[in-house]
């Protein structure tokens, strides 16, 4: 069991813990002689860090940047509260949150439009032109070098209850009460439907849109959870300092919150906090006790590196790894093999309701293709296909190697655009959508390569190809919880069951055998319920066995649904499909009845001819 | 204060920086293009070319050998780094290079503040380029001219060597398609190593030539990679001419701006990224598929 299911079914346990620990620290720490106020700044790393770890260690998104939503709240929290003689420091707190959100926003849309390298660049560049926008043009505001002198601490007044924080251990609580009311948020986040599709998209973002979430929305989301965190945090610094430091808008902030969330350990939440533990406790140690000086960094330095290279997961992520070995030593004989995977005793299931419902008042045909040409420069992948597909049918597509099969299904489901043609879908021309959005309409497709969410469990798997289809493309339900969805245990079990995974279901994917891969593959186009399924060579690879429960299994699947399955099984596919596609050189070569094909000339010269000429090119 | 002369002496500044900067970000975007890795260091290693540049220059007074010494020696930190570490991130998420560059480069800074402390330390230009020159309706220092003559050479041969080589050729198809050269059986990751070195030279030379323009400090690559990151967005990675034109066009924006209002430079630095992100995402010379 891993020890997300042991804190899954013990609900709060984590937040119970947490607000435990956080009680304790005041009475613990002072014992060992903890400055307070290194503690207060580590709680203030940790609250910025958390909405970092949301759009780093949940989603994948490396950002540089998030300096200027520190700075943004920050400043904004300061100036309301010196400046412009607000009295309310929570408010002004909030206010900050608020507007740092709302740039994260802005910023997010541009930086967004961009993934990995290019994305790790323009939140730099950004980064660095708040800096130098704080230093500049708006250091009348800003007070420039200087920062803002003067912030004050919060203080509340309850009747005949006064609660001043001021500084060290008397403004603790307040700083722990901040961080404990932020980790709870976040844990709901990431419990929540929108924290699973988070983790796809970082796993596999190109699936995760292809099972129809809509991935750049939801990135948009996290960053603007991130930035604002990264606001509120900021806030907190000008409390904690009674100054607002300029050096909250430097690229070093950034770089020092990115290294404490790696040493702490990326997804966790703690992590950050774990991390700035390290990084403040290790600095003060080696300055004051040592007496390193400004070495101190270059050890910290050096520690990073080795910890990037050797433990990736970070402290807390090393510790969790050390737990579920030390369990797992007595379960691992247990575990069943690749061998010994249940293949054959498939339970029969019953067939799973197209959900998709196909319109009463469609005449012809369900997925209609006209003129359909893709070129890539100057190589003709396919070129002026007409293809329909009736409803209720199961169409089978063979061709040699390089027919243009594949490029042939990316373009039905919206993948890649075609060169010319036009696709029509239920009577509705989808030429030009998004593969989201057609998937969201009822057509998807399993990969000729898998493309899995390796690092989650099957079960998670297919929940998020389920949520997709429950709960449409996008949905802010960010407290939402996974268990009042309704209806999604049910299709989850129905599909694990259908495609034989349920024995295998909290096994994460990177740990299933290959055959049960190709299964979870098929599975995840199914979790959606489509009402046109494409399958691109779903027998590839598979032992004899394998393939005579697959093609059960799709028969299975075809009950009430329409199919087109690609594949170089030939007899399954006769067995399978009531008509036959032939493709041959991107071009339709003919089309008719298992019958029709096996004695077709043509079909016998695409074969055997090119199978003659590979034998005259060796 | 907006005179004629002033305008053009503006210009060639931007002329030098710009040059400068696409002599950087030329190494950094072959490194990318070729091995895919995004090299955060690369500004630690303009820096680190200067300092080395400078201890050359302190054992034998010679600006000449200061170069030489300075570029030799980042080919080979360069060379090393790549075998010892990057070596092992190919095959590791995006993350994690970028994770482990960005570590390198405080290292970097850190043992150089921990070698020089934090003063700034000057080269002085060589005798036969310090001065000034005139231009007619301006005058302009010597060396100024000079960077931007040397530099180009600096480009010429770099261009050279990409484009009129056999190395540079199997670089470039590397940048197209990596898996295709190994696949053509040409020992890949030798190419890597050289394509590193390569890039780690061209940072290094920049930071010795630009010694004596700006003094020597362990943060002054921090603000290079953030420009350099700039120019390779502008220009589109894996480029070398875009490398090159989004230099130019980097160093005349931050310069032009500056003879306004210098708070404003990055400002308007920014706004063209912004520009170029909008109309056209992949970069002036940028092609699909090398990202």
């Amino acid at each position: 069991m891993s020890l997300e299911a042991m804190f899954s079914k013990r609900p709060l346990l984590v937040e119970i813990v947490t607000a435990a620990v956080l009680i304790a620290v005041p009475f613990v720490l002072p014992l060992v002689d903890a400055a307070p106020n290194t503690v207060n700044r580590i709680l203030v790393w940790g609250l910025f860090g958390i909405g970092f770890d949301i759009l780093f260690g949940y989603t994948g998104l490396l950002s540089f940047g998030q300096s200027a939503f520190y700075g943004t709240g920050g400043f904004i929290a300061a100036y309301l509260l010196t400046r412009a003689g607000f009295p309310y420091v929570v408010l002004a707190l909030l206010i900050g949150t608020v507007v740092a959100a709302a740039v994260g926003w802005l910023i997010g849309l541009l930086a967004l439009r961009r993934t990995g390298i290019y994305f790790a660049m323009i939140t730099v560049a950004i980064a660095e032109i708040f800096f130098f926008v704080e230093f500049n043009p708006l250091s009348e505001w800003t007070g420039g070098e200087n920062g803002l002198p003067g912030v004050p601490t919060p203080s509340f007044h309850f009747g005949f209850v006064n609660l001043d924080f001021t500084s060290g251990w008397s403004l603790y609580p307040f700083l722990a009460f901040c961080f404990f009311v932020g980790i709870v948020i976040a844990l709901r986040i990431v419990r929540s439907p929108v924290g699973v599709i988070l983790t796809a998209i970082r796993e596999n973002p190109l699936r995760a849109a292809a099972v129809g979430h809509n991935v750049p929305a939801y990135k948009l989301t996290a960053f603007v959870i991130a930035a604002a965190y990264a606001g509120f945090a900021g806030g907190l610094l000008g409390v904690l300092q009674g100054f607002m430091p300029p050096d909250a808008f430097m690229f070093d902030t950034s770089g020092q919150l990115i290294m404490q969330t790696v040493i702490g350990g990326r997804g966790t939440l703690f992590g950050p906090l774990a991390g700035a533990a390290v990084w403040l406790f290790l600095q003060d140690f080696l300055q004051a006790t040592l007496k390193l000086g400004a070495a101190w960094k270059l050890v910290l330095g050096l520690v990073f590196v080795l910890l990037v290279c050797f433990l990736r997961q970070g402290i807390i992520g090393g510790i969790r790894d050390l737990i579920v070995a030390m369990r797992g030593k007595g379960q691992a004989a247990a575990e069943p093999g690749e061998e010994a995977a249940p293949v054959a005793a498939a339970p029969p299931v019953a067939p799973m309701a197209v959900r998709h419902v196909v319109p009463s008042d469609l005449r012809g045909p369900l997925l209609q293709a006209k003129g359909l040409t893709k070129r890539y420069g100057g190589v003709v992948a396919n070129e002026d296909i007409d293809f329909a597909v009736a409803q209720g049918e199961l169409r089978g597509i063979i061709g040699p190697n390089g027919a243009g099969k594949t490029t042939f299904f990316k373009m039905l489901t919206c993948e890649v655009p075609p060169t010319s043609g036009t696709i029509v879908f239920e009577g509705r021309d989808i030429t030009g959508m998004r593969i989201t959005d057609v998937c969201q309409l009822g057509l998807t497709k399993s990969y000729q390569v898998n493309q899995l969410f390796n690092r989650l469990t099957v079960r998670e798997n297919v929940t998020i190809a389920a949520l997709a289809e429950l709960r449409g493309k996008f949905k802010l339900d960010l407290f939402g919880r996974l268990g009042a969805i309704d209806g999604l245990d049910e299709q989850v079990e129905h599909t694990l069951q259908l495609v034989n995974l349920t024995a295998r279901r909290d096994t994460p994917v990177a740990q299933l055998a290959y055959g049960e891969k190709r299964r979870l593959e098929i599975g995840l186009a199914l979790a959606s319920s489509p009402s046109l399924l494409l399958l691109d060579e779903p027998l590839a690879g598979m032992s004899p066995r394998e393939r005579v429960e697959t093609v059960k299994l799709l028969k299975s699947i075809a009950q009430g649904r329409t199919m087109i399955v690609i594949d170089h099984d030939m007899d399954a596919l006769f067995e399978l499909a009531g008509r036959i596609t032939v493709l041959q050189e991107g071009r339709v070569l003919v089309e008719g009845t298992p019958d029709e094909i096996k004695g077709n000339a043509l079909v016998q010269e695409a074969y055997l001819g090119g199978l003659h000429e590979e034998e005259l090119a060796t | 204060m907006l005179t004629w002369s002033n305008f053009l002496s503006q210009l060639f500044n931007g002329l030098a920086q710009g040059a400068l900067l696409a002599l950087i970000s030329s190494g950094l975007t072959i490194i990318y293009g070729t091995l895919g890795v995004l090299n955060l260091a690369h500004g630690a290693m303009f820096m680190l070319g200067g300092y080395a540049g400078y201890v050359a220059y302190q054992a034998t007074g010679s600006f000449v050998v200061a170069v030489i010494a300075g570029t030799l020696f980042m080919l080979i930190v360069g060379v090393v780094m790549e075998r010892v570490l990057i070596r092992h991130f190919y095959s590791r998420p995006h993350e994690d290079q970028l994770l482990v560059t960005f570590g390198l480069a405080i290292v970097f800074v850190e043992v150089v503040r921990f070698f020089f402390s934090s003063q700034s330390l000057t080269v002085p230009a060589p005798a036969a380029l310090s001065g000034i020159t005139s231009l007619g309706i301006m005058v302009y220092p010597t060396y100024r001219l000079a960077v931007v003559g040397i530099v180009a050479v600096a480009l010429l041969v770099l261009f050279v060597v990409l484009y009129k080589t056999r190395l540079g050729m199997v670089v470039r198809a590397g940048i197209e398609d990596a898996v295709m050269v190994d696949s053509l059986g040409i020992d890949v990751y030798r190419v890597f190593m050289v394509v590193f070195g390569i890039g780690a030279m061209a940072a290094g030379f920049a930071g010795i030539v630009n010694a004596p323009v700006v003094s020597l400090t362990p943060e002054v690559g921090e603000a290079i990679l953030v420009q350099t990151f700039v120019v390779v967005v502008i220009g589109g990675v894996g480029s070398f001419p875009g490398a090159v034109v989004g230099g130019l066009i980097a160093g005349e924006i931050i310069s032009l701006t500056s003879m306004v209002n210098p708070g404003y430079a990055y400002v308007m630095l920014f706004a063209a990224m912004t520009l170029v992100l909008l109309v056209r995402p992949r970069g002036l010379f940028g092609a699909r598929g090398r990202e």
